[in-house]
């Protein structure tokens, strides 16, 4: 009789605000103070993106070949006008550093969101049909796999020639694997589950049921994959550039810059670790946050 | 129920093989008639099948040979359009009210799923109107407050979530719904209520059902007719009063003998007569576990699909 009482009030006893999804998992999220640090300085980052022209002090491609090579603002030998000192072309590092953003974020997010795309399209073809489609694009992923996705950039971008968007095409095509393998995953062991057959014994279509009763249930491990790729592309693209085969010399990317730091390294170490830290603190700041979503998004921490 | 009327759900030697290897036999050329109106139990140990052979009278699974015909169709010869028009007449209720319900969707659409497929009504710019208000009826229908509609399935408990699933089977009125262990996972007096709505939605909407259970107290009080499985064969059909009453096999009569007695007294002299008795019974390894349901010892050797439920 007190079980099932036909008035949910039970129910409502051990879930009292009966919070969505979504707030539960904002507040998780704001308790992670390392994830909001991390995600405090993204924002950063995306600012200096977007309003690079405004923020930067300088042109960052405006050359003085009198004022190379200067160190920071406190280092001896350093002044208040190029904070983070200058290259060997006496372009203002700073500068460099905020406009480098852009090509960043932009390849970063382009090629997680293109190889996202691929590759859950194909996890869940694979996964839930099975058999011969399965199959096939198993064995293109393994060969994918097996071929070195740099060596596959390398030789795309040495033939079709450089560019920002065939950088975002190589990276994002060379990348479906990692989402293609998960996605199928997650598919087949949602496959056997009882609405799953529920919805097929009511006659809901193949593309139905992948749009809504496999997609939401495997966006969670999906974001997860995509922050971490969206760090591994931000890398990718500055070791591209770093062997100058990214995007083309006038646009600032840190890759770019830290190749031509390399060479002044022993006498002028600012030129090359000012855009490496910035690389490594926005990938680092990436997978944090990717690592807090994944927490985040995990089903069984919505219960309680 | 007469003689006359046509069967509402015929099986014509329905054989399935799991693997291509004949060791593999989930379900043995059964035969069978489902008349409109009636509850039709369908017992068995675990592995015997049962649950193959609700995956095939929905076209879940493609049988090896052998015949499902739902009010004269042949669902095997449908195309996909009129296999929709079928789908619409038939529904189901999964043992596992936690994994039956996608736990990302809100009740409202969990139950409206049947709706939103078949009814032009839960369509276009109106239906969601609609599909509220009828989702809302149907919940109260099934004993449930009808403002859930924006909870999500984690919120209830098992008995609640089952209510959810007939609510949905009975959203298009359909003539036939395929129970599969619809309470084995809920508890006994939870059970009972369950039981006592399915019986009123049944008299209320003339509802039809194949009901799949191993519980024989269960089916002895719902069904009217039983049909005995045993390694993915038929080895009674009868009505219920028969099978209870007179079991016609042996094995039947285990079933019957493996139900526990709530009275401990006579229970001891029950099983000692089995006992002395009986003892091909033993000899055959079919023999009762201490819990009172049928052991697995003499089970064949099951395909791995069918325990994948």
């Amino acid at each position: 009789m007190t079980t099932i009482s036909p008035n949910p009030a039970p129910a409502a006893a051990h879930a009292p605000a009966a919070p969505s999804h979504r707030t539960a998992a904002l507040r998780t999220l704001l308790r992670n103070r390392l994830a909001l640090a991390a995600l405090a300085f993204l924002a950063l980052v995306v600012i200096c993106a977007l309003f690079a022209p405004l923020i930067a002090p300088a042109d960052p491609n405006a050359q003085n070949l009198l004022e190379r090579l200067q160190p920071p603002a406190w280092q001896h030998g350093g002044s208040g006008a190029h904070l983070l000192g200058t290259d060997q072309l006496g372009r203002d590092l700073l500068s460099r550093v905020i406009y480098g953003t852009r090509v960043s974020l932009l390849v970063g997010t382009g090629a997680a969101l293109l190889a996202g795309v691929i590759g859950t399209a194909a996890g869940l073809a694979s996964g839930y049909f099975g058999g011969l489609p399965d199959r096939v694009l198993m064995r293109i992923a393994d060969v994918q796999l097996a071929f070195p996705a740099i060596l596959l950039a390398l030789a795309v971008v040495g033939f079709l020639g450089s560019g920002l968007w065939y950088v975002i095409l190589v990276l994002g095509v060379t990348g479906w694997v990692s989402y293609a393998r998960v996605v199928r995953s997650e598919v087949l062991s949602l496959r056997s589950r009882d609405f799953i057959t529920e919805a097929r014994a009511i006659g809901v279509g193949d593309t139905t049921i992948m749009r809504r009763h496999l997609l939401p249930n495997v966006m969670a491990p999906l974001a997860t994959i995509g922050t971490l790729h969206v760090a591994a592309a931000i890398v990718a693209e500055a070791s591209l550039s770093y062997l100058g085969l990214g995007v083309p010399k006038e646009t600032v990317t840190w890759g770019a810059m830290l190749a031509d730091g390399q060479l002044y390294l022993g006498t002028s170490w600012w030129v090359a670790v000012f855009p490496g830290v910035a690389l490594m603190l926005t990938s680092l700041a990436v997978n944090i946050t990717g690592d807090a979503l994944r927490d985040v998004a995990d089903p069984k921490a919505y219960r309680r | 129920m007469t003689a006359t009327a046509p069967p509402l759900l015929e099986l014509d030697a329905l054989r399935k093989e799991f693997g291509g290897r004949p060791g593999s036999v989930a379900v043995d050329d059964v035969s069978l008639t489902v008349h409109e109106g009636e509850t039709l139990a369908l017992v068995g140990e675990s592995g015997c099948g049962k649950t193959t052979l609700t995956r095939l009278l929905l076209r879940l699974l493609e049988p090896t040979s052998g015949t499902v015909r739902f009010d004269g169709t042949d669902l095997f010869a449908l195309d996909a359009a009129a296999l929709r028009g079928v789908r619409r007449e038939m529904q189901v209720v999964l043992q596992d009210p936690y994994s039956s319900m996608n736990p990302r969707l809100r009740i409202v659409d969990i139950v409206a799923e049947p709706l939103v497929t078949h009814d032009p009504r839960a369509r276009g710019r109106r239906g969601r109107a609609w599909t509220r208000q009828r989702v809302g009826e149907l919940l109260e229908a099934v004993g449930l407050d009808g403002t859930i509609l924006d909870r999500y399935p984690h919120e209830f408990s098992g008995g609640q979530r089952q209510r959810i699933s007939i609510a949905r089977a009975i959203g298009l009125e359909p003539r036939l719904v395929v129970l599969d262990e619809p309470t084995s996972a809920l508890d006994v007096s939870v059970q009972a209520r369950v039981l006592d709505l399915l019986a009123e939605l049944q008299q209320r909407l003339g509802l039809t059902y194949v009901f799949v259970s191993h519980n024989l107290a269960v089916v002895r009080q719902v069904a009217d007719r039983v049909a005995v499985m045993r390694r993915g064969a038929l080895v009674e059909v009868g009505t219920a009063h028969q099978v209870f009453t007179a079991p016609a096999h042996p094995y039947t009569r285990q079933l019957l003998d493996a139900v526990p007695i709530p009275d401990p007294v006579k229970a001891r002299r029950t099983r000692r007569a089995a006992l002395a008795g009986d003892e091909e019974t033993a000899q055959a390894g079919d023999g009762k576990t201490g819990d009172g349901k049928p052991g697995d010892g003499g089970t064949a050797p099951r395909p791995a699909h069918d325990g994948a439920r």
